[in-house]
């Protein structure tokens, strides 16, 4: 196995491995690459309590386990809650090192956990809460969750029908449960997610990452275009990478390469139906999300202009 | 930490907090529901003011208290929780998860009546409800049983590893003071030391507890918990042997009394009991063949003991504070289950009453009695106190 580091974007990157090969994720699956990206930046030092997810089949079925730290399997509603029995199994125990993170999909943190982990949230339990969004419940078939953006096709909101809500803003309600720490990733930005994850690391309390994990199936693409789809996903002002600190201090990552919404759109089947009407509608939402980020970074940093342009490559 | 033995008037529900302060819990996790909150309130006090070094978890509901319970017992942390009711109910999910991962936390439910309507009196079909979850089901007649249970409760747990719910009658235990006696923690240190789990997730091992099981290794999981509740009732008794010795009281896994030559036998559980022992005691002044027998543990189920007891008598009535609707009285069809088997079989009577906290007293029990004296064969439910 690789130790050492590899110094990548101005990172020192571990080159060890958390995530065995064999694993059982599809094709070009976010969440796996959410997995490994999130191990190398926080480390082995970790428990890792696993609701009903996505995860839940990629990590092997028994006595298969694709990852090389220890893992707690869990039912759906209950990440944030059985991580702070965890967290709390080892305080009593006399170990305050170990990282109890809870690893759950959007399915189990925007709808069924979501209770739970406003519970863990407003105690402030010492964990670190990751929710790997594929903006649809992908496990079983791609039915539509709270985190299925406005428009998009599932296998519940079908064509004639699509989704008719915009995507709930989880960001939002974990700021105003006043969390140290919270902040939004891609698995296509890997130097922002480590560094976000290293700092989420280095604070007690609640954190959470958002972390956009795109699903080729689900998302009606092909697997090699993931990576793309998920740089385009900020490019276009899709999805903001943002902080949030204490609940109140806003920090934007990037501003977005000012790229039209339809480049985003256009290589996912789940938007294919959309019409241009349709499309503007979006646009729009788009738009008016942005404007309140950056008046909350603008209220703690007096300015916009320190914002950096989302760096693509196309 | 308590040096001495000492006898305090306490209720049923602060007999349960002491037990958890004896039994060295490390992780309390619990949510408040009336007729459970004392348990919580007093174990807080005992939290906060250093008496118990261990975590108190005040989730936001039952089903995250258990998941906290869970989460704990995985990496080996002694686990407590305790609720009633519609508590236990939303729990539900979370009980078959604290037994399928083999956990053996200890819990308080405080029987109460499921809404609607809305009810806080005693009811057993709450826990009883639960009865295929794999718990160990223990019903206690006295708030120093509640204490014992406790701790008796970790000691079988952690033996067998399956969790143990202990529960009690809501207020009849509950909320009635009555002399507990609280032992010296040193002498609860040796009956019952740490909990070393054998099997926990550690820290650096990179295991995976509770991963998909296909259908080819699913089978046997399910069978080694069915082992593990026939290997309980030989480590009730033998604990139960071994805590008498320490503390001159012993449990087992039914109680007998008024039995030699007794004809006819009232079968009950929980608070009950104690009604109709009184009741039981009058009508043997006056020279009547009555006998009781007051099932302690609902889960794993006595066959054995209640063959030997019942065989060969005449009748046995049931009293079942509880009912499955469609069906009958809990206790009484496991009860009829039990005795099945056997050749000559006495005529066993199905009597429902006092659901939702009502009034069971002495006198019922007594024409319970006559009842079942006068009758030749067993109805589907007699319902006894019920207005028409």
């Amino acid at each position: 196995m690789r130790t050492g580091t590899l110094l990548w974007a101005g990172l020192e990157v571990p080159q060890e491995e958390y995530l065995h090969p064999g694993h059982l994720a599809c094709q070009g699956c976010g969440a796996a690459l959410a997995m490994r990206l999130v191990l190398k930046a926080v480390g082995g030092d970790v428990m890792v309590v696993l609701p009903a997810c996505c995860w839940t089949i990629i990590d092997g079925p028994f006595p298969y386990h694709a990852l090389r730290v220890p893992l707690l399997h869990t039912a759906f509603e209950t990440a944030a809650a059985a991580a702070a029995g965890v967290k709390a199994g080892l305080e009593v125990l006399g170990d305050t090192r170990t990282q109890v993170i809870a690893w759950a999909g959007d399915g189990g943190t925007f709808d069924i956990g979501l209770q739970a982990l406003s519970g863990a949230a407003e105690r402030n339990e010492d964990i670190l809460y990751i929710c790997y969004d594929n903006e649809a419940y992908m496990n079983t078939g791609i039915q539509r969750s709270s985190a299925t953006p406005l428009g998009a096709w599932t296998t519940t909101t079908p064509e004639a029908h699509p989704e008719d809500r915009p995507k709930k803003d989880l960001m939002a309600i974990m700021a105003a449960h006043r969390i140290p720490y919270a902040a939004t990733a891609t698995v296509a930005f890997p130097d922002d997610l480590i560094r976000k994850a290293r700092k989420a690391k280095g604070i007690r309390g609640t954190r959470l990452l958002h972390i956009l994990a795109p699903c080729p199936p689900g998302w009606r693409m092909e697997s090699e275009r993931m990576i793309k789809v998920s740089r385009l996903a900020v490019a276009t002002g899709a999805f903001p990478l943002f902080e949030v600190e204490e609940g109140t201090r806003y920090t934007l990552t990037y501003r977005p390469a000012g790229l039209p919404l339809k480049e985003y759109l256009k290589l996912q089947g789940r938007f294919a139906h959309l019409t241009e009407d349709q499309i503007a509608v979006l646009e729009k939402q788009v738009e008016a999300r942005w404007k309140e980020l950056l008046e909350l970074h603008a209220r703690t940093h007096g300015t916009v202009e320190d914002i950096p342009v989302v760096p693509f490559g196309g | 930490m308590i040096t001495a033995s000492a006898t305090k008037v306490i209720t049923g529900n602060h007999a349960v907090s002491y037990g958890v302060l004896l039994s060295r819990v490390q992780v309390i996790s619990a949510y408040p529901i009336t007729p459970q909150t004392q348990v919580v309130e007093l174990l807080s006090e005992f939290v906060a003011s250093g008496k118990m070094a261990a975590r108190f978890i005040t989730v936001e509901s039952e089903h995250s208290a258990m998941a906290a319970c869970i989460g704990a017992a995985s990496v080996g942390a002694r686990t407590f929780t305790a609720t009633s009711s519609q508590g236990l109910a939303l729990m539900h999910e979370m009980l078959h998860w604290a037994s399928g991962a083999r956990l053996p936390i200890v819990m308080a439910n405080i029987n109460r009546a499921l809404a609607p309507p809305w009810s806080i009196w005693t009811d057993q079909t709450d826990s009883l409800a639960q009865r295929d979850t794999g718990w160990m089901q223990i019903y206690v007649e006295t708030s120093q049983e509640a204490l014992d249970s406790i701790i008796l409760g970790f000691k079988v747990s952690e033996r067998v590893l399956l969790p143990t719910m202990v529960v009690l009658d809501a207020f009849l235990l509950s909320h009635t003071a009555e002399p507990v006696e609280i032992y010296d923690q040193g002498r609860v240190d040796e009956f019952l030391p740490p909990f070393s789990a054998p099997y926990r997730l550690k820290p650096g091992v990179p295991q995976a507890l509770g991963g998909l099981a296909d259908p080819g290794v699913y089978f046997e999981f399910r069978v080694k918990l069915q082992e593990a509740m026939e290997k309980a009732r030989e480590a009730i008794l033998e604990e139960g042997k071994r805590f008498a010795k320490l503390f001159g009281r012993f449990y087992g896994l039914v109680q007998e009394e008024f039995m030699e030559d007794a004809e006819m036998v009232i079968v009950t559980a929980g608070a009950m009991a104690g009604t109709a022992r009184a009741a039981v005691r009058e009508l043997r002044n006056e020279g009547r063949k009555v006998g009781l027998v007051r099932i302690r543990v609902f889960r794993p189920f006595p066959f054995v003991e209640l063959r030997q007891i019942l065989g060969g008598r005449k009748k046995v009535a049931v009293l079942d504070r509880n009912l499955s609707l469609g069906h009958h009285g809990i206790f009484y069809e496991e009860v009829k289950s039990a005795l099945y088997p056997m050749a000559a079989r006495p005529l066993v009577v199905g009597y429902v009453l006092g659901l939702g906290g009502r009034d069971v007293r002495p006198e019922d029990i007594q024409a319970i009695v006559d009842d079942l004296e006068m009758r030749e064969e067993a109805p589907e439910i007699v319902w006894w106190g019920v207005k028409r």
